[in-house]
């Protein structure tokens, strides 16, 4: 540690660039223990989750109070330790210093969560299940769960590839061809902006199955955004890239594959993000009307139960996938397109 | 230059192709009307030769190079190459831009090997690729992609991209119109020894006088649009040339006065 360093640490950081920079030296005294006093107060607030679990009688019958329990105090400990533990630990203390804000957020509001549920029912119960209720279903529901995430993600895939595929390749034509475009639009703008789920009656009497009719429909949903986005893409592409590629002896599938598609990918893109998010709804509406399948027949089937607690955990696992459709989207998106500047990060 | 002198011999320089312009008249459609940009404009370049092409801003020059690239067809008129009637864009002739239009997607070694990849060549021959970056200087920036260029470097990797396909013909549109004063000082001393070492025909659309009496072997003035063919003057300095040169100096003076701006000389 330089002099320079030691006398730096003196002074509280003056500005927030300042504090990131002093975050960035693990070893500088006050940084570790700003930071560590961070990490110490999430874990002082998952301990105390952990004991407001244990503290009072539960209202309910719940049997995974004491296994939460002992699960926030396990938390607690981790992150006391790796708060602690600071240089040594590396990349994930780190990782793990930058979200103590966050933990320590989480932690306060699972114990508010605990104590206004199974402990004092602010909230009236059936409707709003306490923490352990829903580690529960994680715990005995598990296999039903895991076939509807299954059915669930099979089905999104399929139709998401179809869907994709199909606009990509009718954007492309509408973007490249006169012709095309002169057919292929008129319909595009009939029927594309028809939200997928108005064809839901004419498609589960028209197809064969239930799956089929909602592979359709996730792939409708996903191929207008898709053509449309693809589309503007392409027929945006400046002229001066396809005279400099003719120049140097570029054949029209050339300037195609290798000028007009790579030109037009953050517009394909966005229109993937698109499709995604209408793809989602579709999804779910087709498993809760005709799909005997999947998180959203989950969803349905919990709420004529009255088992809110179920319902309550496929949404939480519903939302986990979305996300990570989207960031795995997104990771897609930033590899192909490093030579892109200023992108959103995910 | 003793090593250039060497050099010459084992690696023969393509041959310049001539240029015949025939009687080429051109016109735009703009919202029904006809706007006409070249009238009757007959010229010939022969092989090898470096002839510059100045006029006043948007008189149609760089419209009269779109035709010899081929990228558009004339209205009436002809234009040859090497005899041959030109009917559309072929790599002997390639063209640098005023913009270096470089793809953004691709880095400098894909941009540069654009043309070999597009005419199909390019597994068999990418020492050329390499060759033409290193000619231009950026071998230390291969990997870089265009958005991390400098306005020079990015007309250098457009240069290297035209060069690389071996052109008979080097069909310049402004290309230094947009660097700063420095750099284009220093590019067009490169432009000028490229041109002589490889012996291309070389058509230069600028309108920076110096820089066409400095670099070309003869200058096209056009007047005002339509273009018409106003003068054309031959530079009769031999290579290397100084930009201090009275007789340079004269020239410019004189095809400042054809275009009626010898006012401040």
């Amino acid at each position: 540690m330089s002099i320079y360093s030691a006398s730096k640490t003196i002074g509280l950081p003056q500005s927030a660039e300042e504090g990131a920079a002093f975050a960035g030296r693990p070893l500088s005294l006050p940084i570790g223990f700003a930071a560590g006093r961070a990490g110490l107060l999430a874990g002082v607030a998952w301990a105390g989750f952990g004991l407001s679990c244990l503290m009072w009688q539960d209202l309910g019958d719940w049997s995974r109070t004491r296994q939460l329990a002992i699960a926030a105090f396990v938390i607690a400990a981790g992150i006391v330790a790796t708060s602690l533990g600071g240089g040594r630990l590396g990349r994930f203390a780190a990782g793990l210093q930058r979200r103590a804000p966050w933990l320590l957020a989480l932690g306060l509001l699972l114990t508010l969560w605990e104590i206004a549920t199974a402990k004092l029912a602010w909230l009236p119960l059936p409707f709003f299940p306490p923490p352990q209720a829903i580690i529960e279903v994680y715990t005995d529901d598990l296999p039903k769960l895991l076939d509807s995430v299954v059915a669930s993600v099979k089905l999104q895939l399929g139709g998401y590839a179809i869907g994709a595929a199909a606009g990509f390749l009718t954007g492309v034509s509408i973007g490249w061809s006169r012709s095309v475009g002169y057919w292929v639009h008129p319909v595009l703008r009939f029927i594309g902006p028809l939200p997928a789920t108005a064809w839901l009656p004419f498609a589960f009497f028209t197809f064969p199955s239930s799956w089929s009719a909602s592979t359709f429909l996730i792939a409708l949903a996903t191929a207008f955004p898709v053509t449309v986005l693809t589309w503007s893409g392409v027929a945006s592409v400046s002229n001066a890239y396809y005279d400099v590629a003719r120049t140097l002896g570029a054949t029209p599938s050339f300037l195609v594959l290798k000028v007009a598609v790579p030109a037009a990918l953050p517009h394909v893109f966005v229109g993937l993000f698109m499709g995604l998010g209408s793809s989602f709804a579709v999804l779910v509406v087709a498993e809760m009307i005709g799909v005997k399948a999947g998180l959203g027949w989950y969803l349905q089937w919990a709420q004529g139960w009255a088992a809110y607690s179920n319902m309550y955990a496929a949404l939480i696992v519903m939302s986990l996938l979305c996300s990570g459709a989207i960031t795995l989207l997104f990771r897609t998106r930033d590899r192909l397109l490093v030579w892109q500047k200023g992108v959103v990060k995910w | 230059m003793v090593a250039l002198a060497a050099a010459e011999p084992v690696a023969p320089a393509p041959a310049g192709a001539s240029l015949h312009v025939e009687a080429v008249s051109h016109a735009f459609d703009i919202d029904g009307t006809v706007l006409p940009v070249l009238e009757d404009v007959s010229f010939a370049v022969k092989p090898g030769e470096f002839v510059a092409l100045l006029g006043p801003s948007g008189c149609g020059k760089s419209t009269l190079l779109r035709l010899v690239a081929g990228l558009d067809p004339p209205r009436s008129g002809t234009l040859r190459e090497n005899g041959q009637p030109i009917t559309g864009p072929f790599p002997s002739r390639v063209v640098v831009f005023q913009d270096p239009t470089l793809f953004p997607w691709r880095n400098v070694w894909d941009n540069v090997a654009l043309g070999l990849e597009a005419q199909g060549v390019l597994k068999r021959q990418r020492h050329r690729v390499d060759a033409a970056i290193d000619l231009v200087g950026l071998s230390a920036f291969r990997k870089a992609y265009p958005h991390q260029l400098s306005g020079g470097m990015a007309q250098r990797v457009a240069l290297a991209r035209a060069l690389v396909n071996d052109p008979s013909m080097l069909i310049l549109d402004e290309p230094l119109g947009k660097l700063d004063s420095l750099t284009r000082i220093t590019m067009q001393a490169e432009i000028a020894s490229l041109w002589q070492r490889s012996g291309f025909t070389t058509l230069l659309v600028t309108h920076d006088v110096e820089e066409a009496v400095f670099l070309a072997n003869r200058v096209i003035v056009f007047s005002d649009r339509p273009a018409r063919i106003k003068a054309d003057i031959a530079v009769d300095r031999p290579y290397p040339r100084h930009r201090g040169d009275a007789r340079l100096a004269e020239l410019r003076r004189n095809i400042l006065g054809l275009l009626g701006l010898d006012v401040t000389w």
